[in-house]
């Protein structure tokens, strides 16, 4: 398991990178999500991987750690509120400079 | 009640912005009023954290009264108190000064404001790194907005830079306090110090790789270096009063490295003691390089007062780069003066832009403004204080830098700050005998500015010669707390008062 959620949160991150250095504003706020869903998942193995085990703590010892789960929920929240107000300035930054370049320039288009 | 004053820098701005979000625009008198009272109310209170952190004593208070290293805690010394005054005092400035208009081209301008103060006071409050993020993200979600007030093409161009940058920067927040978090099993800054005494030597490389990333996002709010970029563009865009208030987003940045560095890596620390020494130390040197380049080859007045901000970041992080304490009392010193000079000066240049009509603030002849001497006599009062000749604060702030560079240091600080001082010396007499003496003959330009613009831009001023005239007092305060910040045992026995037999 470890494994995988390892090569799952790196591509996750190699792909958030690319599309943040983009010159587009859509490719830059996917980046940006696919970014902080790799950091997600990242903070939440911070705990240790735990399979089978309780949710918080419970008599026999085996359980996951619960603050990583509650930091998880706050970086979420906070990632959510983030991406919305991004694509909002994103598409204002569009109407206003009238194409979608992250330096609101026109002659760079291929 | 007095128990519960740490909290009230984070509840007064809270309350005070969910009351000013009713209606989002119109009953301008009513939120002008609420707004300046809270402001003014968290004055207040700073002022009384002063008085507390004065007496010596380290001051906690436990959120929902679970007590540390489990529960969030606000810590309050003599640093975190002298921030929350800084701040105050700027605030108080901006307030006014936006009160004369500005608030009433877009919408939410108070609550706004009421906001990101609460994510400033946080930030200088908190003894969790977790709570830290959390901080950051509210008070950069309130300057997001904040910076877009008004709205208009360089605005939303500068924005988009800021945001993306900072998001990015707020992933690698995250990603570093996972490390450390795996690393340590802690996120309470305290616990944290005490457990990296001890930590395995299979966990050091974990734990550098995290230090340095935490590096990386405070120096992104800093703007240090290879990280500024962001910084001119969206200082010049920003609508005064947010730019002013913006002033102290960087000493942020430089108050994290400052607490997290001094807290977590000192010399209990073994191997990993002072690790992001070097890299402070040489990327502030370079700063402030480019930071007097920067002034130099401003062509507009707010371009040029944001460079101004870039070479006190370099000042400042040479200081913390020396790290010892008195250097740390130096930039302490510096900060205060710094943070409310450059403050005024982004006031004072929107004052000198609106006067000038069609030139703006653009260092290009016009014509001859209607107030130009008031303005030019706060341009050459701010001027001389800002480069640091005497006889006002910036000329002791330096001096007090200067002088706390040992041995081949001061080979690298004096020439490059003093060089520096010139570039803004060289570049802030041009822009003044530009826009105050060579004007074009003609009618005045301009009309009379509402009164309470010139009362913020007097408040934020009248500290230089304030700052000269109680040096004593505040150099003795700031040499404390530098003494307190280089013993951070004091502080993780306060907060962990049982550790020892837990061990």
């Amino acid at each position: 398991m470890e494994t995988l959620y390892a090569i799952t949160t790196g591509v996750l991150t190699a792909c958030g990178l690319y599309l943040t250095l983009r010159g587009r504003t859509f490719p830059v706020v996917v980046g940006l999500t696919l970014t902080s869903y790799a950091v997600n998942l990242f903070l939440f193995s911070m705990g240790g991987l735990t399979t089978d085990g309780a949710t918080i703590v419970h008599g026999d010892g085996n359980y996951a750690d619960p603050l990583p789960q509650a930091l998880v929920l706050t970086a979420i929240v906070i990632g959510f509120a983030m991406t919305a107000f991004v694509v909002i300035l994103a598409m204002r930054a569009r109407s206003e400079a009238g194409n979608d370049h992250v330096d609101g320039k026109k002659e760079d288009r291929e | 009640m007095m128990q519960h004053l740490i909290v009230l820098p984070v509840i007064v701005p809270l309350v005070a912005g969910i009351l000013l979000l009713y209606q989002r625009q119109g009953l301008i008198r009513y939120k002008r009023t609420v707004s300046i009272i809270a402001t003014a109310l968290t004055l207040a209170v700073a002022i009384g954290l002063v008085n507390v952190a004065t007496q010596g004593e380290i001051v906690y208070y436990a959120l929902g009264d679970w007590q540390p290293p489990f529960g969030i805690v606000l810590v309050l010394d003599r640093l975190s108190a002298l921030m929350l005054l800084v701040t105050a005092l700027l605030a108080v400035g901006a307030v006014v000064y936006a009160c004369a208009g500005d608030d009433e081209k877009g919408s939410n301008f108070h609550g706004l404001f009421q906001w990101q103060l609460l994510g400033i006071n946080g930030a200088f409050l908190t003894g969790d790194l977790f709570n830290l993020f959390v901080f950051f993200e509210v008070l950069l979600l309130a300057s997001y907005a904040l910076l877009l007030h008004g709205g208009g093409k360089a605005r939303i161009q500068a924005s988009v830079h800021y945001v993306v940058l900072n998001l990015a920067g707020s992933s690698l927040f995250l990603i570093a306090v996972g490390i450390l978090y795996g690393a340590t099993g802690t996120l309470n800054m305290a616990d944290m110090a005490q457990r990296l005494a001890t930590l395995p030597a299979e966990r050091q490389g974990l734990v550098t790789a995290g230090a340095l990333m935490l590096l990386v996002v405070f120096g992104l709010k800093a703007a240090i270096m290879p990280l500024y970029f962001w910084l001119p563009r969206a200082y010049a865009a920003a609508p005064a009063p947010v730019a002013a208030l913006f002033a102290i987003m960087t000493k942020v940045g430089i108050y994290a490295i400052l607490r997290v560095y001094t807290l977590l890596f000192s010399d209990s620390a073994g191997a990993l003691s002072a690790l992001e020494q070097p890299w402070v130390w040489w990327l502030a040197l370079v700063t402030l390089a480019v930071a007097g380049i920067g002034v130099i080859a401003a062509r507009d007045l707010r371009l040029l007062v944001a460079y101004l901000v870039l070479i006190s970041v370099g000042t400042l992080l040479a200081g913390v780069g020396i790290r010892t304490p008195e250097a740390i009392s130096a930039l302490l010193y510096y900060l205060i003066h710094t943070t409310l000079i450059t403050g005024g000066l982004f006031l004072l240049a929107d004052m000198i832009g609106q006067q000038r009509g069609k030139a703006g603030t653009r260092i290009v002849k016009g014509r001859p403004m209607v107030q130009g001497g008031g303005l030019a006599l706060l341009f050459f009062i701010g001027s001389i204080a800002v480069i640091g000749m005497p006889p006002l604060s910036g000329a002791i702030g330096k001096a007090l830098v200067l002088n706390a560079a040992e041995g081949t240091q001061r080979l690298w600080l004096w020439p490059l700050l003093l060089l520096a001082s010139l570039a803004s010396l060289i570049a802030l007499s041009r822009a003044g005998s530009t826009m105050f003496w060579r004007s074009h003959r003609g009618s005045l330009s301009g009309s009379v500015l509402p009164r309470r613009q010139w009362l913020g831009v007097i408040w934020l001023l009248s500290t230089a010669p304030l700052l000269v005239a109680l040096a004593g007092p505040i150099s003795a305060y700031t040499q404390a707390t530098a003494e307190q910040l280089t013993n951070p045992q004091r502080l993780i026995d306060t907060l962990l008062p049982d550790a020892e037999e837990a061990l």
